[in-house]
C-alpha cells in the first residue's frame, strides 16, 4: 500500500486527533496552544504536498486516489486558507474559555476538502464530502450561546443534509448502472448505460456537490454562515469548502459522455449563481452577509471554466488561477473583517478608512480584486475564465459573467464608498496582536501573488488531470 | 527607455506620496508637480527625437512578462500617441500646479492625480492589448476615489455611476480583446503583429460582434451620444482639475482607442460600419450642443460641449475608416481628428480649471447668479474669452485648424454628414458667446462684490494652456508633422 501518498492527509489527521485529545485534558488557560499544533501540522502537509509535485500526473491506490497536479495545487490552496483561518482564530476565540477542539474541527473540515479535490472514486468522494460536512456544522455553531449563529447551524445542517442525501443516491445510481466506483471504470462503461438513468444520477451528483460549492440550487446556507460563523470560521467556510468541491466538480464531468449534455447543465447553474448570487448582494446592509453572497456569485464564475473542461484547453489552468485569486482575496477581506473584531454593519464602518486606513486599504484592495480590477490577481483569474469561455463557444455566458461583474462593482464600491467618503466616529478598537499579522501576512499574499502572478501561471499552463 | 520613465516617474511619485506620511501640503503638491514635470519633460524628447518619417512605432521596449498568455510590457509610440500623451502629461502638470481644496488630505489628493498621471500615459504609450486594457480600467479606479473624496454637491452618486457606466464599456472591451487575441494564431495580445495580420478581415458575424463590442466600450468613454449620460454628472461634481482631467484626458482614450483598435486593426469591419458610426457622431454634434445650449450650469455646459467635440472627432475618424472617398481626404479626416483630440485637452482643461477658480471663489456654477466680472477680474476674463473662443472655432486659435480639416475631409467622403453637422459649430458658438455674456458683462450681483481675480498660479497655468492654444493656431505645422506621419500609416496602409 502506498502510504507514502496520503502523507499531508495522515499528518492532518493525526494532528486533528492528538489536537482532539489535548483539548480534553489540558487546562482552560493553554487550549489556545492547540492553534500552533495546528499550524505546525498544515506547514507540514504544504511541504509534504509541494514533495509530491512529481514529473507525472499518477493515481494511486489502485486508482482511486488522484495524485496529479490539480490536485496538488488544491491541496496548497486549501493548506493556506486553513493556515490563515487557524492564525486568526486565537484572538477571536480568547473570550471562549473552551475552544481547543475548534482547531481540530478546522483541521477535519480541510481534511474533507483535501479528499475531494483528490478523489478519483465516488465513494472516496462521498467521504470526503460527509468529512467537511460533519466537521463545518459545529463550527459553524461555534458561538453556541447566540441564536443567529445557531439558526446558521441549523439552516447549514438541513440543506447539507439533503444535498449529503442527494449525492449518496446518485452515487448509489451510478455504481448500479456501471457496476463500479472507480472513475477510471466509470468513466469506461458510461458510454453503454442507461442514459436516462445516468441522467438522473448526475443530476443528483452535480446537486450534492453544489452544497459544497455553494452554487445554485445548494447556496442558500452561505451567507448566513458567512454572517453568524465566529469571522474566521466564515473564512474557512466560504473558502475550503469551495475550492475541493470544484475540483471534484471538474473531476467529475470530464467522466461524462457527450450524450449527457452536462455542459448545458453547468453552464445554467452557473448562470443562475452568479445572478442569484449578485442580485441578492445588492441590497445587503452588513459586510459579512455580503461577502457571504458575493462567494456564492463567484461559485458561478467558477463554474464557467467547468462548462467549458472539454472544449477550451486553458480551462483547467484557468479554473485553478481564478480559485486561487478568489481564495487570496476572500480571506483577505474575511481577515480584516476579524480584525476589527467582527464590525460588519455598514453603519459601523463609516469613515474607517481615515481612522484605519490601512486594513481598509487591504478590505478595498481585496473587494477589487474580486470584481476583477488590474493589475490584482483577480483580474488574470476573470481575464482567463472570459477567454476560456470565449474560445469554447459559451459567448453569451461571458456576456452574462460581464454584466454580473458591472452588478457586483455596485456592492463592492458601496463597501469602498462607506469606508472612506464619510467622517469617522471616533477610534475602533481592533482584535490583536496575532490576527493584525495573520492579517498583514494575508494582505502580502494577495499582493506579491498579484505581482508575480507570471511566476504562478508558468507551472499551471499545461496542467492536466491524471488520466483516468 | 524614455516612455517607461515618462510612465513610471508618476506611479513612482504616487507611491511615495501614499506611502511617507511626514510631508505636508506644500511638499506635497511640489513632488506632484516634479514628477509630473518630468515625465512631461521625457515626452517632450521622446518627441524630439521621433522622426515623423520614420517606422510607425517608435521608442519601442518590449519585456516578457506572461509569455504563454502572449503578454508583454510593450511601450511605443506613433505620432498620435506621442501627441495626446504629451499634451496629457501637460494637462496633468497644470491640474497638479493648479490650486485646489484638498480637505485636509493633500497626499493622497496629489498621490491620486499622479496615479492617474502614470495610468493615463500608460493607455497612449502600451503597445499590449492586455495592458491597454489594465491602464483604462486602472484609470476609472483613480477617477472613482478623485471624485468621490475631492467632489461637491453629490459626489458618492457621480463617483459610482461614473465608475459602473464607464466600467460596463471596460468590460465590453475586454471580451471584444479576448476576441482579437483568440483571432490570432499564435494568440498574442501584440497591438502590432494585430495591426500587420488583420486577423478579422471578412469575419463575417464573429468580426461584427467583436466590432460591435468594441465600440460600445469605446463610446461610452468618449461618449458618444446615446451612451453620454454618465458624463455632466460627473463633471459637474468633480474638482476643477479633475474635471480638467476627466474632459482632457479620459475622453480621449475612447478616441484614442477607436483609432488604435478598430481603425487599425480591423479596417475592413470598421469600413462596413463606417456610415453608421459618422451617423451617431453626427447626433452627438448635434444634440451635445443643443443641450449644451439649453445649461444654465456653467459645468455642465462645458460638458456638453465636449459630447458635441468629441463628436467632431469620431466624424474624423469614421470618414478615414469609409471605404469610399479619396484617401487624401480621410487621411486629413483623421489627422484633423487626432488633432482634435490634442486641441480639446488644452481648451477644455484650460476651461474646466477655469470653472474651478470659480466654484473656489463663489461655490457656484449657476451662471444666472454670475454677471459683470470683466471689471472685477480682468485676468480671469481674458483667459476665458479666448479659451471659449478657440473652443467654437475662431480662426487663428487651434479649435479652427482641427475642425477645418476633419470638415475638409467629412465634405469629400460624406458630405451629407458634413452639412448638418456645421450647424452644431453655429449653436457651439451661439452658446459660448452667451456664457461669456452671462459671465463677465452686464450688471455685477452684489455677493460679487469682492470677487478677486487670478492669482499667480492660477495664470501662469491658464497662460501656458493659452499659449499652446495660441501656437497651434498660428503655426499647426509642428503638430502636424506628428500627426500626419501617423495618420499616412492608417489610412494609406491599406
Amino acid at each position: 500500500m502506498p502510504v507514502g501518498d496520503l502523507i499531508p492527509e495522515l499528518i492532518l489527521l493525526a494532528a486533528a486527533v492528538a489536537i482532539v485529545l489535548f483539548a480534553s485534558f489540558a487546562a482552560q488557560r493553554h487550549q489556545a496552544w492547540a492553534a500552533g499544533l495546528a499550524l505546525a501540522a498544515l506547514v507540514a502537509a504544504g511541504v509534504a504536498s509541494v514533495a509530491q509535485w512529481g514529473p507525472a500526473p499518477q493515481l494511486s491506490f489502485a486508482g482511486v486516489w488522484a495524485l496529479d497536479r490539480p490536485a496538488i495545487v488544491a491541496k496548497l490552496v486549501i493548506l493556506v486558507s486553513g493556515a490563515v483561518c487557524i492564525g486568526l482564530s486565537p484572538d477571536w476565540l480568547r473570550g471562549d474559555r473552551r475552544h481547543g477542539e475548534y482547531y481540530a474541527l478546522c483541521l477535519f473540515t480541510l481534511l474533507g476538502a483535501l479528499m475531494m479535490a483528490a478523489a478519483h472514486d465516488t465513494m472516496e468522494l462521498m467521504v470526503g464530502v460527509l468529512l467537511t460536512s460533519v466537521a463545518s456544522y459545529p463550527l459553524a455553531a461555534f458561538h453556541r450561546g447566540w441564536a443567529p449563529a445557531l439558526e446558521a447551524a441549523m439552516k447549514y445542517y438541513l440543506i447539507g443534509a439533503l444535498t449529503n442525501a442527494l449525492l449518496a443516491l446518485g452515487v448509489v445510481l451510478l455504481f448500479g448502472l456501471v457496476g463500479d466506483t472507480g472513475y477510471a471504470a466509470t468513466a469506461a462503461a458510461l458510454a453503454g448505460a442507461d442514459p436516462w438513468g445516468v441522467i438522473v444520477a448526475v443530476a443528483c451528483v452535480v446537486i450534492g456537490l453544489s452544497f459544497k460549492l455553494a452554487a445554485f440550487p445548494g447556496h442558500a446556507w452561505l451567507p448566513d454562515v458567512a454572517q453568524a460563523a465566529p469571522a474566521p470560521a466564515a473564512a474557512l467556510l466560504t473558502v475550503v469548502p469551495k475550492v475541493g468541491a470544484a475540483l471534484a466538480l471538474a473531476r467529475f464531468v470530464a467522466l461524462l459522455p457527450d450524450a449527457v449534455a452536462w455542459p448545458a447543465i453547468v453552464a445554467l447553474i452557473a448562470a443562475v449563481t452568479m445572478t442569484l448570487g449578485n442580485l441578492a448582494a445588492l441590497r445587503q446592509h452588513d459586510l459579512r452577509r455580503l461577502l457571504g453572497w458575493s462567494s456564492v456569485s463567484q461559485s458561478g464564475y467558477a463554474l464557467m471554466a467547468i462548462v467549458v473542461l472539454d472544449a477550451a484547453p486553458r480551462a483547467l489552468p484557468a479554473l485553478l488561477v481564478f480559485l486561487v485569486a478568489y481564495a487570496l482575496a476572500n480571506l483577505a477581506a474575511f481577515a480584516v473583517v476579524t480584525h476589527w473584531r467582527g464590525r460588519t454593519a455598514f453603519d459601523d464602518c463609516r469613515g474607517l478608512g481615515h481612522s484605519r486606513p490601512l486594513t481598509s486599504a487591504v478590505l478595498i484592495v481585496a473587494l477589487l480584486s474580486l470584481v476583477g480590477i488590474p493589475p490584482l490577481v483577480g483580474f488574470v483569474g476573470k481575464l482567463l475564465l472570459f477567454e476560456v469561455t470565449i474560445a469554447g463557444g459559451y459567448v453569451w455566458l461571458a456576456v452574462l459573467a460581464v454584466v454580473n461583474t458591472v452588478i457586483s462593482l455596485y456592492y463592492y464600491l458601496r463597501v469602498a464608498a462607506t469606508l472612506l467618503f464619510h467622517s469617522p466616529k471616533g477610534e475602533i478598537a481592533v482584535l490583536g496582536r496575532f490576527s493584525g499579522w495573520t492579517l498583514t501576512l494575508t494582505a502580502a499574499l494577495l499582493g506579491v501573488v498579484s505581482l508575480v502572478v507570471q511566476v504562478l501561471l508558468a507551472p499551471l499552463t499545461g496542467i492536466a488531470f491524471a488520466a483516468a | 527607455m524614455i516612455l517607461s520613465i515618462a510612465l513610471a516617474v508618476p506611479l513612482l511619485g504616487a507611491l511615495a506620496l501614499a506611502g511617507y506620511p511626514r510631508w505636508s501640503a506644500v511638499q506635497a503638491r511640489r513632488i506632484a508637480v516634479g514628477a509630473a514635470g518630468v515625465s512631461l519633460a521625457a515626452l517632450i524628447v521622446a518627441w524630439l527625437g521621433f522622426d515623423p518619417r520614420g517606422a510607425q512605432f517608435q521608442h519601442v521596449v518590449e519585456l516578457p512578462w506572461v509569455p504563454s498568455l502572449g503578454v508583454a510590457y510593450r511601450l511605443g509610440v506613433d505620432g498620435i500617441a506621442l501627441a495626446v500623451a504629451t499634451m496629457s502629461a501637460l494637462l496633468f502638470t497644470a491640474a497638479a500646479i493648479y490650486p485646489v481644496d484638498t480637505r485636509g488630505e493633500p497626499r493622497s489628493y496629489y498621490a491620486w492625480l499622479l496615479f492617474m498621471q502614470g495610468v493615463s500615459l500608460g493607455v497612449f504609450l502600451t503597445l499590449d492589448l492586455l495592458l491597454f486594457y489594465v491602464f483604462f480600467d486602472l484609470s476609472l479606479v483613480g477617477m472613482f476615489f478623485l471624485i468621490g473624496r475631492w467632489g461637491h454637491g453629490q459626489p458618492q452618486l457621480s463617483a459610482l455611476k461614473f465608475f459602473l457606466y464607464t466600467f460596463a464599456g471596460s468590460l465590453l472591451l475586454l471580451l471584444a480583446i479576448i476576441g482579437l487575441y483568440l483571432s490570432l494564431e499564435p494568440h498574442s495580445f501584440d497591438m502590432r503583429v494585430l495591426i500587420e495580420q488583420q486577423p478579422l478581415a471578412g469575419g463575417g458575424l464573429y468580426a461584427g460582434l467583436v466590432f460591435l463590442a468594441l465600440m460600445l466600450g469605446l463610446a461610452i468613454k468618449t461618449p458618444l451620444v446615446p451612451l453620454h449620460t454618465w458624463l455632466p454628472q460627473a463633471h459637474v461634481d468633480a474638482p476643477g482639475p479633475v474635471s480638467a482631467i476627466l474632459a482632457g484626458v479620459l475622453l480621449k482614450m475612447g478616441v484614442y482607442g477607436m483609432i488604435r483598435l478598430p481603425l487599425s486593426m480591423m479596417a475592413e469591419t470598421f469600413a462596413r460600419y463606417a456610415p453608421w458610426v459618422g451617423a451617431l457622431a453626427l447626433l452627438a454634434i448635434v444634440y451635445g450642443a443643443l443641450v449644451a445650449l439649453g445649461q444654465g450650469n456653467l459645468k455642465r455646459r462645458i460638458a456638453y460641449t465636449s459630447v458635441n467635440h468629441m463628436g467632431y472627432g469620431v466624424l474624423g475618424i469614421a470618414v478615414a475608416a469609409s471605404a469610399l472617398g479619396d484617401p487624401a481626404a480621410r487621411q486629413l479626416a483623421l489627422t484633423g481628428a487626432s488633432l482634435q483630440m490634442v486641441v480639446h485637452g488644452l481648451i477644455t482643461g484650460a476651461l474646466f480649471l477655469i470653472s474651478g477658480s470659480l466654484w473656489q471663489r463663489t461655490g457656484d456654477y449657476e451662471l444666472a447668479h454670475y454677471g459683470g466680472l470683466a471689471h472685477q477680474a480682468p485676468l480671469l476674463t481674458g483667459f476665458t474669452v479666448l479659451a471659449a473662443f478657440a473652443s467654437l472655432g475662431m480662426p487663428g486659435l487651434a479649435g479652427f485648424v482641427a475642425e477645418f480639416q476633419v470638415f475638409a475631409g467629412a465634405f469629400a467622403v460624406y458630405p451629407w454628414l458634413a452639412v448638418p453637422a456645421l450647424a452644431g459649430i453655429l449653436i457651439t458658438a451661439a452658446l459660448f458667446l452667451d456664457m461669456l455674456r452671462r459671465l463677465f458683462f452686464g450688471h455685477l450681483p452684489a455677493s460679487l462684490a469682492t470677487f478677486s481675480d487670478l492669482a499667480r498660479a492660477e495664470w501662469l497655468v491658464l497662460g501656458v494652456l493659452s499659449l499652446g492654444i495660441v501656437t497651434i493656431g498660428v503655426y499647426p505645422s509642428f503638430v502636424l508633422t506628428l500627426l500626419e506621419s501617423a495618420s499616412s500609416a492608417l489610412v494609406g496602409g491599406r
